[in-house]
């Protein structure tokens, strides 16, 4: 018997208000969208109570955003209906979504960067006068956000607000189109844990006055506890659970995300950090970053053999330049890096001569030719070498015994070696980058976001092959905006805040709200 | 009556070369700058700009000489002695090649905009394509109008209490000018002050915020190709029917693509670009007014030199660092 049937809602009236005055109910009965003859969505139907908070679990892959995208009228579902207060209403386009009052807040920003946040919100709306009196629009604003849980400022272009005023922004945005209905794809990803408890808090709070009802994508089983009343469960494009989330157990809806497969545990970390050898060293670490506003100036920072070095903080907090100047995209503006005592700035010679290894964010974009073989993106460490000497002619054969033994021992899910490597999924492809930067001797890693957007598996089976690294006794800087990730890998934990390390502390004995508080800027 | 006035001669004429050649840098900039919010960039302005004074001058020229005609055949049928025709001139008929210059350099940016719009097509090669395809059009249809003169667009002596003829000369401003300043204020205006001008920076900044929004990229995009090609169209009349007020085949060399980079330089502010058109218009008078009080020694090197500006320019304001502030997201040479 499966969860989903031994749950059941209470049986609530309709409530009679009439949409646009206050929160109401949202249910899907047998909604299934097909491309072709897989079934993305197959026979879902979950009812999001008025007025509550609804969670939305589920692995990479299980259909959430395509059913909230049949709901926001992004996709026509092949079957099944939609009802809005329980009357079944047919949603053609985003914009009948609008119409009737369903909003969603996407996981990433759909602000323009250029605006300001008061342009932004003024452009939103349906109808822009097509000469805008700005006095008039910020004495409404300024009024509308008196009644608002929390502010922004309005006249500072969107790229120059911090990711966490963003998100709130995009919540607002919503709520001054005047949607009763939100849908937040993973909202808190960008927010500091102190931030993301104050935003949920307030929505709930919102959500339980009757103004507003939410269902919210997740994947934080903390939030479905502290902020959600209700929560659904998808796999595989099957509704697996849905219930009251006080029901439920950490353990459950686990089992529900990823059925009774049981999970590789991430390696331990054997031996203690060799503190007397440190491989990596910055000191009056300064760069700018592509705008040329922002400073990140590091004073000193060292990572010892056989040590992870976490970096946490908010994204957009200098963290990207760091990786950026590490890898070599940007330029020292001052200071120096040096691996092994000697100075590096990420040229192809040094990086071989010291045995460092980069894996960026999005390595699809940033570490892979997206268009050429998976081969041929395996071998770009090695291909022209052959033991000290360089190579004129490739030995294409070689490249591809070399591919295969690598796909093989990472367990890369390709349809061939010849395939472009931007035809892999997106573990799959940083499983690849994963193999070719860690095959062979290690001596540095530079490593960001390694797990961003990946399933249970695939993140279990990345992070340990860090630890491995790491165990073997390479130095490791992993900047992460995971802080879960953090706190389960490193011996040693930084917080960057406004280019800064603002805090250090070793990860035994850690506390989190510290470590959430200066990610926050509160130091 | 001319007044030897030593070098004070050469601040003069760069101010009135400033204004007269900026003119038709002014036009195409802020034309391109339109474009370019959208999201676009147009290289074949060269070529609606070289078509536009091609045009502008062949049909001004027709109009003028249809109307000279009419009038003496006029005259005859009443029996009078035909007039004397020869110093006629229709500003009018000046006035139609612009708004003709105009509607085809409009033509030529739509057809721009329409290609961009189909799938995988690169904004930069159409526009060279463009480019080539104007100039190559504008010299074959433009042969038979490069002997007869057409009429002159109007111009306003805003120095005709002076006796010094240069005073005169310098301050006599184009009216094409004083609408470029208006226009340049007026852009810098609506860009954000009206649904139009927010619509074209959102499209330009980020196509998928402008499509959740509900906004047709491509519309938008090839409208605002249109109007930046009817800008450089009007440029071009400035050219063959003001200064220098014939039509060759040399007569823009390479204004258009300056004008492009003058919109980067002017970081895609309309009235950055009326500063900067007076700084390329000022400079590419240097030759000339050097040479007007005898200085001869490196003519050629004077000339040179708004070439030479635009490329210090844009060196001194690249960084291999920095992405450059103000561009418009969409926009394919910054991403």
């Amino acid at each position: 018997m499966s969860v989903a049937e031994v749950l059941e809602f209470p049986v609530e009236a309709p409530p009679p208000a009439a949409i646009g005055s206050a929160a109401f109910s949202v249910e899907t009965i047998g909604m299934t969208k097909r491309f072709g003859s897989f079934a993305a969505l197959d026979d879902v139907s979950i009812r999001v109570r008025a007025g509550t908070v609804h969670a939305l679990l589920g692995e990479n892959g299980a259909g959430k955003s395509t059913l909230v995208k049949c709901i926001m009228g992004f996709y026509q579902p092949s079957a099944g209906q939609l009802l809005i207060n329980d009357r079944e209403t047919v949603i053609k386009s985003p914009k009948d979504a609008h119409t009737s009052g369903l909003g969603m807040v996407y996981q990433h920003f759909t602000l323009i960067p250029s605006l300001t946040a008061m342009e932004n919100l003024v452009i939103s709306r349906p109808h822009v006068p097509p000469v805008i009196d700005w006095g008039k629009e910020r004495r409404d604003l300024e009024a509308f956000l008196a009644n608002m849980p929390f502010r922004v400022p309005l006249d500072t272009p969107i790229s120059e607000l911090a990711a966490g005023q963003k998100q709130k922004l995009e919540i607002l945005k919503q709520l001054y189109l005047r949607s009763k209905f939100l849908i937040l794809d993973e909202p808190t990803s960008v927010l500091t844990p102190g931030e993301a408890e104050e935003v949920l808090g307030l929505l709930k709070g919102m959500a339980n006055r009757g103004e507003l009802t939410i269902l919210m994508i997740t994947h934080k089983f903390r939030e479905v506890e502290a902020f959600c009343e209700d929560v659904s469960v998808l796999r595989k494009g099957k509704l697996t659970g849905t219930g009251k989330a006080a029901d439920l157990t950490r353990s459950d809806m686990a089992t529900m995300m990823i059925g009774e497969k049981t999970l590789n545990k991430v390696a331990e970390r054997e031996g203690e950090p060799d503190t007397g050898k440190p491989i990596l060293r910055l000191e009056d670490f300064v760069v700018d970053d592509r705008t040329g506003l922002k400073t990140t100036n590091i004073e000193t920072l060292a990572v010892h053999s056989r040590e992870i070095v976490g970096i946490a903080g908010v994204s957009g907090n200098g963290q990207k330049e760091l990786a950026e100047a590490l890898g070599g995209q940007l330029t020292l503006k001052k200071g120096k890096v040096s691996v092994d005592g000697a100075r590096y700035s990420g040229r192809r010679e040094e990086s071989r001569s010291h045995q460092v290894r980069f894996i960026p964010e999005e390595p699809l974009r940033n570490a892979c030719a997206p268009r050429m073989s998976v081969a041929e993106n395996l071998s770009f460490r090695t291909f022209d070498e052959a033991g000290e000497k360089q190579v004129v002619w490739l030995r294409q054969g070689r490249i591809r015994a070399y591919a295969r033994e690598l796909v093989r021992r990472f367990g890369v899910k390709t349809a061939s070696i010849a395939a472009p490597i931007a035809t892999l999924s997106g573990g799959n492809v940083q499983r690849a980058v994963l193999a070719r930067e860690l095959t062979g001797y290690v001596e540095l890693l530079i490593v960001t976001n390694p797990c961003f957007g990946l399933d249970f598996a695939a993140v279990a089976d990345i992070r340990s092959q860090i630890v491995a690294a790491r165990n073997r006794g390479a130095a490791v800087l992993l900047i992460s905006e995971d802080l879960d990730e953090i706190l389960e890998l490193s011996d040693r934990i930084m917080v960057m805040s406004e280019g800064r390390i603002v805090y250090e502390t070793p990860s035994a004995g850690a506390d989190v709200m510290v470590i959430g508080q200066h990610m926050a800027g509160h130091h | 009556m001319e007044t030897d006035l030593g070098w004070w001669a050469v601040p003069l004429a760069l101010i009135g070369g400033a204004i007269r050649i900026s003119t038709p840098f002014l036009f195409v900039s802020l034309g391109e700058t339109i474009t370019e919010k959208s999201g676009r960039i147009n290289l074949g302005l060269e070529g609606t700009l070289v078509f536009g004074a091609m045009i502008a001058y062949g049909m001004a020229y027709l109009i003028g000489d249809a109307w000279t005609q009419a009038e003496v055949a006029a005259a005859l049928a009443q029996g009078l002695p035909a007039p004397d025709v020869s110093a006629r001139s229709y500003p009018m008929a000046a006035w139609l090649g612009v708004a003709i210059a105009a509607f085809a350099g409009a033509v030529f940016g739509l057809v721009h905009g329409l290609i961009c719009s189909l799938k995988r097509v690169n904004d930069i090669a159409v526009g060279i394509a463009m480019m080539l395809f104007g100039m190559g059009i504008a010299f074959y249809f433009g042969k038979p109008f490069i002997a007869p003169a057409a009429p002159d667009l109007p111009s306003i002596p805003f120095a005709g209490w002076s006796d010094i003829a240069q005073v005169r000369d310098a301050f006599n401003v184009n009216v094409l000018f004083i609408i470029g300043i208006a226009l340049a204020v007026f852009l810098w205006w609506a860009f954000r002050n009206t649904r139009l001008g927010l619509i074209l920076r959102v499209v330009g900044d980020s196509a998928d915020a402008a499509r959740a929004l509900g906004y047709d990229l491509n519309l938008v995009r090839t409208l605002a190709t249109a109007v930046g090609g009817a800008f450089a169209g009007i440029a071009g009349a400035f050219l063959s029917l003001y200064y220098p007020g014939s039509w060759n085949e040399g007569i823009s060399s390479g204004q258009g693509l300056m004008a492009v980079a003058l919109v980067i330089f002017a970081r895609w502010n309309p009235i950055a670009c009326f500063w900067a058109a007076m700084l390329f218009g000022g400079t590419s008078a240097l030759g000339p007014a050097l040479q007007a009080v005898g200085v001869t020694g490196g003519y050629y090197l004077f000339n040179a030199a708004p070439y030479i500006l635009t490329l210090g320019l844009m060196i001194a304001t690249s960084s291999k660092n920095r992405a450059m502030a103000g561009a418009p997201g969409e926009l394919s040479i910054t991403r």
